[in-house]
Protein backbone atom coordinates (compact mmCIF):
# COMPACT_ATOMS: atom_id res chain seq x y z
CA UNK A 1 0.00 0.00 0.00
CA UNK A 2 1.48 3.60 -0.94
CA UNK A 3 1.41 5.73 1.42
CA UNK A 4 -0.23 9.06 1.67
CA UNK A 5 2.00 12.10 1.64
CA UNK A 6 1.22 14.89 4.27
CA UNK A 7 2.75 18.15 3.61
CA UNK A 8 4.33 20.47 6.39
CA UNK A 9 5.51 24.24 5.99
CA UNK A 10 6.51 26.47 8.73
CA UNK A 11 3.38 27.76 10.46
CA UNK A 12 1.12 23.58 9.33
CA UNK A 13 -0.57 23.23 12.21
CA UNK A 14 -3.31 20.30 11.65
CA UNK A 15 -0.58 17.88 10.40
CA UNK A 16 -1.25 15.94 12.94
CA UNK A 17 -4.86 15.93 13.17
CA UNK A 18 -4.38 14.46 9.07
CA UNK A 19 -2.12 12.11 10.08
CA UNK A 20 -4.25 10.54 12.79
CA UNK A 21 -7.50 10.97 10.63
CA UNK A 22 -5.29 8.89 7.65
CA UNK A 23 -4.40 5.78 10.11
CA UNK A 24 -7.69 5.55 11.37
CA UNK A 25 -9.16 5.17 8.36
CA UNK A 26 -6.50 2.39 7.83
CA UNK A 27 -4.31 4.01 5.34
CA UNK A 28 -0.31 4.70 5.96
CA UNK A 29 0.70 8.54 6.34
CA UNK A 30 4.12 9.82 5.23
CA UNK A 31 5.51 13.11 6.21
CA UNK A 32 6.40 15.65 2.76
CA UNK A 33 8.79 18.40 4.38
CA UNK A 34 8.31 21.66 2.41
CA UNK A 35 12.10 22.46 1.21
CA UNK A 36 12.37 18.71 -0.45
CA UNK A 37 10.52 17.33 -3.63
CA UNK A 38 9.30 14.13 -4.11
CA UNK A 39 8.64 11.50 -6.64
CA UNK A 40 4.56 11.19 -6.95
CA UNK A 41 4.44 7.75 -7.98
CA UNK A 42 5.37 6.47 -4.43
CA UNK A 43 2.39 7.95 -2.69
CA UNK A 44 -1.18 7.11 -3.47
CA UNK A 45 -2.40 10.85 -2.74
CA UNK A 46 -1.35 14.30 -1.03
CA UNK A 47 -3.24 15.83 1.49
CA UNK A 48 -2.16 19.74 1.82
CA UNK A 49 -3.61 20.37 5.49
CA UNK A 50 -4.23 23.95 7.50
CA UNK A 51 -2.55 26.16 9.20
CA UNK A 52 -0.57 29.32 8.84
CA UNK A 53 1.83 28.94 6.14
CA UNK A 54 4.75 31.24 6.68
CA UNK A 55 3.10 33.04 9.07
CA UNK A 56 0.05 33.90 6.26
CA UNK A 57 2.37 36.71 5.04
CA UNK A 58 1.81 38.45 1.92
CA UNK A 59 -1.25 36.75 1.48
CA UNK A 60 -2.48 33.21 3.10
CA UNK A 61 -0.68 30.57 0.76
CA UNK A 62 1.36 32.35 -1.26
CA UNK A 63 4.73 31.78 -0.04
CA UNK A 64 4.06 28.26 0.42
CA UNK A 65 2.67 27.94 -3.24
CA UNK A 66 6.26 28.35 -3.82
CA UNK A 67 7.96 26.21 -1.67
CA UNK A 68 10.16 23.40 -3.21
CA UNK A 69 7.31 20.32 -2.57
CA UNK A 70 4.88 21.99 -4.38
CA UNK A 71 6.33 21.02 -7.79
CA UNK A 72 6.31 17.45 -6.67
CA UNK A 73 2.65 18.18 -6.00
CA UNK A 74 2.01 19.96 -9.06
CA UNK A 75 3.39 16.58 -10.33
CA UNK A 76 1.32 14.33 -8.76
CA UNK A 77 -1.76 16.75 -9.87
CA UNK A 78 -0.74 16.59 -13.12
CA UNK A 79 -0.56 12.77 -13.63
CA UNK A 80 -4.15 12.30 -12.02
CA UNK A 81 -2.78 11.61 -8.29
CA UNK A 82 -5.57 12.93 -5.72
CA UNK A 83 -4.76 16.03 -4.02
CA UNK A 84 -6.62 17.95 -1.29
CA UNK A 85 -6.40 20.84 0.24
CA UNK A 86 -8.05 21.70 3.38
CA UNK A 87 -8.24 25.54 5.09
CA UNK A 88 -4.61 26.99 4.38
CA UNK A 89 -4.24 23.77 2.60
CA UNK A 90 -7.12 24.64 0.47
CA UNK A 91 -5.53 28.48 0.22
CA UNK A 92 -2.26 26.81 -0.69
CA UNK A 93 -3.35 24.58 -4.00
CA UNK A 94 -5.44 28.36 -5.43
CA UNK A 95 -2.17 30.65 -4.69
CA UNK A 96 -0.43 27.59 -6.87
CA UNK A 97 -3.11 27.65 -9.38
CA UNK A 98 -3.88 24.18 -8.86
CA UNK A 99 -7.34 25.02 -8.05
CA UNK A 100 -9.46 27.89 -9.38
CA UNK A 101 -10.26 31.62 -7.08
CA UNK A 102 -8.35 32.71 -4.34
CA UNK A 103 -9.70 32.76 -0.30
CA UNK A 104 -9.73 36.17 0.71
CA UNK A 105 -10.60 38.05 4.54
CA UNK A 106 -14.41 37.22 5.93
CA UNK A 107 -17.04 39.08 5.11
CA UNK A 108 -17.30 39.96 9.17
CA UNK A 109 -13.77 40.41 9.44
CA UNK A 110 -13.81 37.62 12.39
CA UNK A 111 -12.67 34.34 12.72
CA UNK A 112 -14.79 31.58 12.53
CA UNK A 113 -14.35 28.84 14.45
CA UNK A 114 -17.71 26.40 14.60
CA UNK A 115 -19.84 23.60 12.94
CA UNK A 116 -21.27 24.32 9.77
CA UNK A 117 -23.49 22.19 7.19
CA UNK A 118 -22.88 21.47 3.62
CA UNK A 119 -23.97 20.37 0.52
CA UNK A 120 -22.77 18.60 -1.90
CA UNK A 121 -22.72 19.95 -5.35
CA UNK A 122 -21.62 19.05 -8.92
CA UNK A 123 -20.01 15.60 -9.55
CA UNK A 124 -17.09 14.58 -7.79
CA UNK A 125 -15.08 11.43 -6.66
CA UNK A 126 -14.45 13.17 -3.56
CA UNK A 127 -17.50 12.10 -1.48
CA UNK A 128 -18.42 9.27 -0.94
CA UNK A 129 -22.47 8.98 -0.28
CA UNK A 130 -23.64 10.14 3.00
CA UNK A 131 -27.36 9.79 2.94
CA UNK A 132 -27.61 14.08 2.84
CA UNK A 133 -25.66 17.28 4.38
CA UNK A 134 -22.38 17.15 6.23
CA UNK A 135 -21.67 18.73 9.06
CA UNK A 136 -18.32 19.70 9.50
CA UNK A 137 -16.29 22.58 11.66
CA UNK A 138 -14.64 25.63 10.20
CA UNK A 139 -12.05 27.56 11.93
CA UNK A 140 -10.58 30.61 9.52
CA UNK A 141 -10.26 33.83 9.17
CA UNK A 142 -9.63 34.11 5.57
CA UNK A 143 -12.07 31.88 3.82
CA UNK A 144 -14.55 34.12 1.40
CA UNK A 145 -14.17 32.07 -1.95
CA UNK A 146 -13.58 34.95 -4.57
CA UNK A 147 -13.32 34.52 -8.44
CA UNK A 148 -14.21 36.90 -11.36
CA UNK A 149 -17.21 36.15 -12.96
CA UNK A 150 -16.05 34.18 -16.17
CA UNK A 151 -14.33 31.97 -13.67
CA UNK A 152 -17.42 30.96 -12.02
CA UNK A 153 -19.08 30.81 -14.86
CA UNK A 154 -16.95 28.21 -16.03
CA UNK A 155 -16.51 26.47 -12.53
CA UNK A 156 -20.98 26.18 -12.64
CA UNK A 157 -20.67 24.68 -16.35
CA UNK A 158 -17.88 22.04 -15.66
CA UNK A 159 -19.22 21.13 -12.24
CA UNK A 160 -16.64 22.17 -10.58
CA UNK A 161 -18.57 23.27 -7.41
CA UNK A 162 -17.93 20.41 -4.73
CA UNK A 163 -19.41 21.75 -1.67
CA UNK A 164 -21.97 24.60 -0.64
CA UNK A 165 -22.43 26.28 2.86
CA UNK A 166 -26.36 25.62 3.61
CA UNK A 167 -26.02 29.19 6.20
CA UNK A 168 -22.73 31.09 4.53
CA UNK A 169 -20.57 32.49 7.12
CA UNK A 170 -18.03 33.99 5.57
CA UNK A 171 -19.51 35.68 2.48
CA UNK A 172 -17.70 33.13 0.15
CA UNK A 173 -19.21 33.79 -4.06
CA UNK A 174 -22.48 31.57 -4.31
CA UNK A 175 -21.98 29.93 -0.53
CA UNK A 176 -19.10 27.88 -2.30
CA UNK A 177 -17.00 25.80 0.63
CA UNK A 178 -14.85 23.61 -1.57
CA UNK A 179 -14.10 23.43 -5.57
CA UNK A 180 -12.14 21.02 -7.55
CA UNK A 181 -9.88 21.21 -10.77
CA UNK A 182 -11.22 20.34 -14.47
CA UNK A 183 -10.34 17.22 -14.33
CA UNK A 184 -12.06 16.64 -10.42
CA UNK A 185 -8.50 14.98 -9.11
CA UNK A 186 -7.92 18.41 -7.01
CA UNK A 187 -9.87 19.51 -4.68
CA UNK A 188 -9.50 21.96 -1.71
CA UNK A 189 -12.86 22.75 1.25
CA UNK A 190 -12.42 25.18 3.82
CA UNK A 191 -14.10 22.94 6.92
CA UNK A 192 -12.04 20.42 8.54
CA UNK A 193 -12.83 16.87 7.74
CA UNK A 194 -10.02 15.66 9.61
CA UNK A 195 -11.96 16.83 12.99
CA UNK A 196 -14.91 14.86 12.06
CA UNK A 197 -13.89 11.61 12.26
CA UNK A 198 -15.00 10.28 15.57
CA UNK A 199 -18.64 10.38 17.18
CA UNK A 200 -16.54 11.60 20.46
CA UNK A 201 -15.46 14.85 17.95
CA UNK A 202 -18.75 15.83 17.48
CA UNK A 203 -19.13 14.04 14.34
CA UNK A 204 -17.83 11.53 11.60
CA UNK A 205 -18.66 13.08 8.82
CA UNK A 206 -15.55 13.85 7.66
CA UNK A 207 -15.07 10.12 6.36
CA UNK A 208 -17.21 10.67 3.82
CA UNK A 209 -14.27 13.13 2.14
CA UNK A 210 -11.29 11.65 3.50
CA UNK A 211 -12.92 7.67 3.03
CA UNK A 212 -12.30 8.51 -0.88
CA UNK A 213 -8.91 8.05 -0.27
CA UNK A 214 -8.81 4.82 0.22
CA UNK A 215 -9.48 4.11 -3.28
CA UNK B 1 18.64 50.02 -7.82
CA UNK B 2 15.29 50.43 -5.09
CA UNK B 3 12.22 50.06 -6.73
CA UNK B 4 8.54 50.01 -4.57
CA UNK B 5 5.92 47.88 -5.55
CA UNK B 6 2.61 48.99 -4.45
CA UNK B 7 -0.36 46.75 -4.51
CA UNK B 8 -4.05 47.25 -4.12
CA UNK B 9 -7.55 45.39 -3.62
CA UNK B 10 -9.23 45.44 -6.91
CA UNK B 11 -11.83 47.88 -6.71
CA UNK B 12 -14.84 44.98 -7.31
CA UNK B 13 -13.30 43.22 -4.66
CA UNK B 14 -14.53 43.68 -0.74
CA UNK B 15 -11.58 45.64 1.22
CA UNK B 16 -12.37 44.37 4.52
CA UNK B 17 -9.45 46.46 6.15
CA UNK B 18 -10.25 49.18 4.29
CA UNK B 19 -13.80 48.90 5.47
CA UNK B 20 -12.77 48.76 9.45
CA UNK B 21 -10.84 52.10 8.46
CA UNK B 22 -13.84 53.82 6.88
CA UNK B 23 -15.36 53.03 10.34
CA UNK B 24 -13.03 54.51 12.56
CA UNK B 25 -12.56 57.35 10.34
CA UNK B 26 -16.13 57.92 10.24
CA UNK B 27 -16.09 57.60 14.38
CA UNK B 28 -13.84 59.88 15.03
CA UNK B 29 -15.10 62.94 12.37
CA UNK B 30 -13.28 62.36 10.17
CA UNK B 31 -15.23 60.42 7.50
CA UNK B 32 -13.68 59.57 3.82
CA UNK B 33 -15.96 58.74 1.07
CA UNK B 34 -13.33 55.56 0.87
CA UNK B 35 -10.41 53.97 2.57
CA UNK B 36 -8.63 50.77 0.61
CA UNK B 37 -5.91 49.70 2.05
CA UNK B 38 -3.27 48.02 -0.23
CA UNK B 39 1.11 46.91 0.70
CA UNK B 40 3.91 48.32 -0.32
CA UNK B 41 6.93 46.25 -1.08
CA UNK B 42 10.33 47.97 -1.43
CA UNK B 43 12.96 45.63 -3.99
CA UNK B 44 16.92 46.51 -3.47
CA UNK B 45 17.81 44.52 -7.16
CA UNK B 46 21.06 44.13 -8.38
CA UNK B 47 20.58 46.79 -11.31
CA UNK B 48 22.34 49.77 -12.13
CA UNK B 49 19.85 50.21 -15.40
CA UNK B 50 16.46 51.50 -14.48
CA UNK B 51 14.73 49.93 -17.39
CA UNK B 52 16.34 46.57 -16.23
CA UNK B 53 15.54 47.00 -12.65
CA UNK B 54 12.01 47.56 -13.58
CA UNK B 55 11.73 45.09 -15.48
CA UNK B 56 13.01 42.46 -12.79
CA UNK B 57 11.00 43.88 -10.14
CA UNK B 58 7.67 43.63 -12.33
CA UNK B 59 8.55 39.83 -12.70
CA UNK B 60 8.99 39.80 -9.20
CA UNK B 61 5.32 40.91 -8.86
CA UNK B 62 4.31 39.01 -11.53
CA UNK B 63 5.50 36.02 -9.32
CA UNK B 64 4.31 36.12 -5.85
CA UNK B 65 4.15 39.56 -4.79
CA UNK B 66 -0.03 40.19 -5.96
CA UNK B 67 -2.57 38.02 -6.74
CA UNK B 68 -4.24 39.07 -10.41
CA UNK B 69 -7.93 38.02 -8.88
CA UNK B 70 -7.87 40.51 -6.43
CA UNK B 71 -4.89 42.94 -6.61
CA UNK B 72 -3.48 45.48 -8.74
CA UNK B 73 0.05 46.90 -8.51
CA UNK B 74 2.37 49.59 -9.56
CA UNK B 75 6.31 50.40 -10.10
CA UNK B 76 8.04 53.40 -8.75
CA UNK B 77 11.63 53.87 -8.84
CA UNK B 78 12.55 54.91 -5.41
CA UNK B 79 16.40 55.49 -6.28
Amino acid sequence: MKPVGITRFLGTNCDRDVWQAVEALGLAPKWLWFEDQFDPSDYSAVVVPGGFSHGDYLRCGALAAKAPVMKSVSEAAAKGAPVLGICNGFQILCEARLLPGVLVRNESRKFIDKWVTLAPAGKTPWLKPSGGPLRLPVAHGEGRFHSDAEALKKLNDQGQIWLKYKDNPNGSLEDIAGVTNEKGNVAGLMPHPERAIHDWMGGEDGRAILGTLLS
Amino acid sequence: MKIGVKILPRNEVLDTQGRAVEGTLKAHGRAVNQARVGKYVQLDVAETDQAKALAKAKEIAEFVLYNPLIETFELEVVG
